[in-house]
């Protein structure tokens, strides 16, 4: 059984392409001309919403993500007196896909937010011990919001260069602890990420594996994943996101696969958004 | 105050609750424990309690969302507002909407769904009592529940977490070290497809602590998937349906 009796309506169409892109990757190749290891071309534009503390436009083929950060002070979670708050938010907009409706967040809306949360909380790329002012009651919280502006498969991956890309160049106000109490000052100090994790979302169909699929191949894959990898070369997040299974005997070669791209992603990005 | 401070590993190499590194917590389930139910389990894996259940196959409702080539599988994932130590506020999180999701797909893949076109399976994971690794709870007992129900399935689906704590790569994560550790990785492995199902993972891990900790989880799923199997038996080995009074 395959995955393409799982997700949805095995429609004929689906299955014929679900062994076209097979027989293409057999032969090292794609429906976009693409080989199975290429990504899409990666855009990335940062300080675009001058309102926002930090911004970023991040497009990886025609699928494009806007994300903006903004900050507040709260107080910190019980169980985290000493650290700062970092939320993460995302919505799938109805103007990036027939697919997408507007309203509360659906639950691939849901999945998408926690994907990117994970990858930046786990890689532990924010200090967040540097954003708490007065542990358990002053402390920065930080909103990192992204909206699907147009979406054309994998919108895992620009989500996280979008996310690191606003958040790298983000500007905080200042602030001091006087007497107890907290003093904006005038000037703004940068988060300053302690690394840049990087997330890469693999395709299977039967044994073979492809990269940063499309809208077209990913309802023909028969499972996939997201995996993010820390610039040190830790796995820091994982998800399995749809349906279908991984067999076992794969799974070394999937994530030697997925650390190799995710390095060049990030070399890729160091040139673009031009982030120390 | 500091969570870097909690000690998750003794000097003498044992955790905080006594068990060795590759050691599961007890784990005790039954099956057939909820009467309105078509299935059902009870599972009870260290602190954590899950009850399960299934309805179905039966009529989609709305109809609208049935498709005629197979039935549509539906899963709540669910934690009761005691369960934890702050209570939880009522309703789905964030959080459940998400595992909701991926336990969902774990289990889909395993049942014969193009055997019951235009019908619905609903099954409904409801953690009473969250002490880590709720959601390989859920799926190790809503998988009961599917077979108590009669449902056909590849294989029964076991899943356990492995990660690590306290610089050590352990299996089955307790709540204190899902919290305070370094990394939690839930799995769920069909033996018989040998093949994973729900992969996930929260934390960092290099890549050769990653083989220590998937080899843990493979091996917690294989002794899980037995006590499915003796589950299974110890309910239906001697079953005699009720006679009608």
């Amino acid at each position: 059984m395959t995955a393409y009796f799982s997700g949805k309506e095995p429609s004929f169409t689906v299955k014929l392409l679900h062994d076209r892109v097979y027989e293409l990757l057999a032969e090292d190749k794609r429906l976009d001309g693409r080989t199975p290891m290429d990504i899409r071309k990666i855009d990335i534009k940062t300080n675009v919403i001058e309102k926002a503390e930090g911004s970023a436009m991040v497009s990886m083929g025609g699928t494009r993500i806007i994300a903006g950060v903004k900050n507040d002070i709260g107080q910190p979670f019980s169980d985290r007196p000493n650290e700062g708050v970092f939320a993460v938010n995302a919505e799938l907009l109805p103007l990036a896909s027939k697919s997408f409706e507007a309203g509360p967040p659906s639950e691939q809306g849901v999945e998408l937010a926690r994907i990117v949360d994970r990858s930046i909380r786990e890689s532990r790329a924010i200090d967040l011990e540097k954003l708490c002012f007065i542990p358990g009651q002053k402390a920065y919280v930080i909103f990192l919001d992204f909206y699907v502006l147009d979406y054309d498969g994998n919108y895992f991956d620009p989500a996280v260069l979008a996310a690191v890309a606003a958040l790298s160049t983000a500007k905080l106000p200042k602030y001091e602890v006087v007497n107890g109490q907290l003093e904006k000052k005038e000037e703004t100090i940068p988060i300053s990420l302690r690394t840049i994790p990087v997330s890469i979302t693999i395709g299977l169909i039967k044994d073979k594996m492809l990269v940063d699929p499309s809208l077209a191949e990913q309802s023909s894959l028969d499972t996939s994943l997201v995996a993010t990898f820390d610039s040190e070369g830790n796995l820091c997040a994982v998800q399995k996101n749809s349906s279908g299974y991984i067999p076992l005997d794969l799974m070394k070669n999937i994530l030697t696969v997925a650390k190799e791209r995710t390095d060049f992603i990030r070399s890729r990005f160091m040139e673009l958004a031009k982030v120390g | 105050m500091n969570m870097k401070e909690q000690v998750l590993i003794k000097p003498d190499g044992t955790r905080l609750d006594g068990r060795k590194p590759n050691e599961l917590r007890p784990i005790k389930m039954e099956v057939g424990v909820l009467e309105k139910s078509d299935g059902s389990a009870y599972l009870e894996h260290g602190g954590t309690r899950v009850f399960a259940a299934v309805f179905g196959p039966k009529e989609m409702h709305p109809k609208h969302l049935a498709l005629p080539s197979r039935a549509v599988l539906r899963l709540r994932y669910h934690m009761a507002s005691f369960s934890v130590e702050d209570r939880k506020s009522l309703g789905m999180t964030r959080r459940e909407i998400e595992l909701s999701k991926v336990i969902r797909q774990a289990l889909e893949s395993v049942i014969f769904l193009e055997e019951f076109p235009r019908s619905s399976i609903d099954i409904f994971a409801e953690i009473v009592q969250a002490d880590g690794g709720t959601r390989c709870a859920a799926i190790t007992a809503s998988s009961l529940a599917l077979a108590d129900a009669g449902i056909p399935m590849l294989d029964l689906l076991p899943a356990v977490a492995a990660g690590k704590v306290g610089g050590k790569v352990v299996l089955d994560l307790s709540d204190v070290e899902d919290k305070y550790g370094e990394a939690d990785m839930p799995v769920a492995i069909s033996p018989r497809l040998n093949a994973a199902l729900l992969f996930q993972l929260n934390g960092r891990l290099s890549l050769g602590e990653f083989d220590e900790a998937w080899e843990l989880a493979r091996q917690g799923c294989s002794k899980i998937y037995e006590m499915q199997r003796n589950a299974l038996k110890n309910r239906y080995e001697t079953y005699k349906p009720e006679e009608e009074t």
